[in-house]
């Protein structure tokens, strides 16, 4: 069964996200990957304001190829989380709530999306050709000189994901792999 | 002597990374479609379908498969009765990648001082470029868009000798089992046993341009590379590591002789979205 969410991601809406469910997001996703990271991170630690207003809201950890005249933006599939990993847990902090990527995330991601209420989708990574279909919009809005890495404010419509880490600490890739590993000698 | 103008060169190069780009070879296709007929998890078998319709879509549409457009990753084989005129080689392989990766709108992903400022290139050069002179007087270019996410989850190992067969095994399936859903799987495991530390990796990178599933042609390499996609595809990592029986499409071993006191293991994965595309001038 397919959920559909409205973004931004209420308390309540996080509340019934369980690891698995496969979930159709609408709205206002941010984009930052890794140098937009650590730029943010600089910024709360010399006490600046971030590019947007991060409470309540999503990030799409991405990187786009160049869109053609005519197209919204170019493919557009997730980048590997983990390497967001040693940044997330302040942004969650700061009043993030939901992360969107693919791969594993940390011992210390995981504790921080219990604790500040959170949630964190998977896209199917070098499928960006097909996730590029469900973007509406996409600006620029911050960090411009970082190209394919700068801040992007989106608006997706249906824009497939799947729960992976949810608030009662069910992680798919960990039950995904068991239900189907096989005990070798 | 044979003369190849280096502007040909440069086009080719620039038509091979868009089309590289935009179009998964047919032996990735049926990979992935014989993956899809033999996996069991059902959100395994949505994942495939999704990975299929993308490689429609981009190869309609023209919009790259992935938007990690690579490392424009670049193997020469030079004929040794092949004179180059009207330009210098590496030059003219950089000026097709900046062109190619300009006009094809494929993403800019390489930075220069990777320890500190990372600055982007913006034009996608330098290209990784490895060369082989071989006999004859055509020139192979093959271009390998190597995106990030598969290539950081490459490893290597100097195995002690006593380790022997079960060694490289246990340490390929490692790999692959610490990966787990960060390099897109279903992946392709490319492995270089033997040579030097340089050169087992180089096998192993060679050996993930070889047709998705051809085993090797020696009978006991292509053993060792049945066993070990068995036992990886045993893991349960699954399509995007969602949980399934088809973490590899293949392992593919390249083997060269080695020191008597050495055993070098190498492992390079590729991503399901195995590209690569050449020309022979």
């Amino acid at each position: 069964m397919v959920k559909k969410i409205m973004l931004p991601l209420t308390d309540e809406a996080i509340k019934e996200l369980k690891a698995g469910d496969d979930v159709l997001l609408s709205g206002v996703v941010y984009v930052a990957r890794d140098a937009a990271h650590k730029r943010m991170i600089e910024a709360l630690e010399s006490g600046e304001p971030l590019p947007f207003d991060i409470r309540g809201q999503t990030i799409y950890y991405m990187g786009p190829s160049p869109a053609r005249r005519g197209q919204v933006i170019g493919s557009a599939g997730p980048t590997t989380s983990g390497r967001m990993d040693s940044y997330s847990p302040r942004l969650l902090a700061e009043g993030l709530k939901g992360m969107i990527g693919k791969g594993m995330r940390s011992r210390g991601v995981k504790d921080a999306i219990k604790q500040y209420k959170a949630v964190y989708f998977a896209v199917v990574g070098g499928a960006g050709a097909l996730a590029s279909r469900n973007i509406s919009k996409s600006e620029v809005i911050a960090y411009e000189e970082l190209g394919a890495e700068a801040v992007r404010r989106l608006e997706v419509a249906d824009f497939p994901v799947r729960v992976i880490n949810d608030i009662y600490g069910g992680d798919l890739y960990q039950e995904g792999k068991a239900r189907y590993r096989v005990d070798q000698e | 002597m044979r003369e190849i103008d280096a502007r040909e060169i440069t086009s080719t190069v620039s038509r091979l990374f868009q089309e590289a780009c935009y179009i998964l070879p047919d032996d990735v296709l049926n990979a992935l479609e014989r993956a899809r007929q033999i996996e069991e998890s059902p959100i395994g078998c949505e994942v495939l379908d999704i990975i299929l319709r993308n490689a429609d879509i981009s190869a309609k549409e023209q919009i790259p498969l992935c938007q990690d457009t690579g490392d424009a990753v670049v193997f020469l084989e030079l004929g040794q009765g092949v004179h180059i005129v009207g330009g210098d080689l590496y030059s003219a392989i950089n000026e097709g990648v900046r062109h190619g990766y300009t006009q094809g709108y494929l993403r800019k992903s390489m930075v220069s001082r990777p320890f500190s400022a990372r600055v982007n290139t913006k034009d996608n050069t330098p290209a990784i470029i490895h060369t082989d002179i071989v006999p004859g007087d055509r020139l192979r270019i093959i271009a390998k868009p190597k995106g990030g996410g598969a290539e950081n989850m490459s490893s290597l190992a100097m195995l002690s000798l006593a380790q022997g067969r079960r060694g490289v095994i246990d340490f390929v399936v490692k790999v692959v089992d610490e990966a787990g859903s960060n390099p897109c799987p279903p992946i392709i495991v490319g492995v270089g046993i033997g040579g030097t530390v340089e050169k087992a990796m180089m096998l192993a990178k060679r050996a993930l341009l070889r047709k998705v599933g051809e085993p090797n042609p020696d009978t006991e390499t292509a053993e060792l590379e049945r066993e070990i996609l068995g036992r990886v595809n045993k893991l349960g990592i699954g399509p995007m590591g969602y949980g399934g029986r088809i973490t590899a499409l293949a392992v593919h071993i390249e083997v060269f002789p080695t020191h008597m006191a050495s055993l070098p293991v190498a492992v390079n994965l590729e991503c399901h979205s195995c590209r690569h595309r050449e020309a022979l001038l």
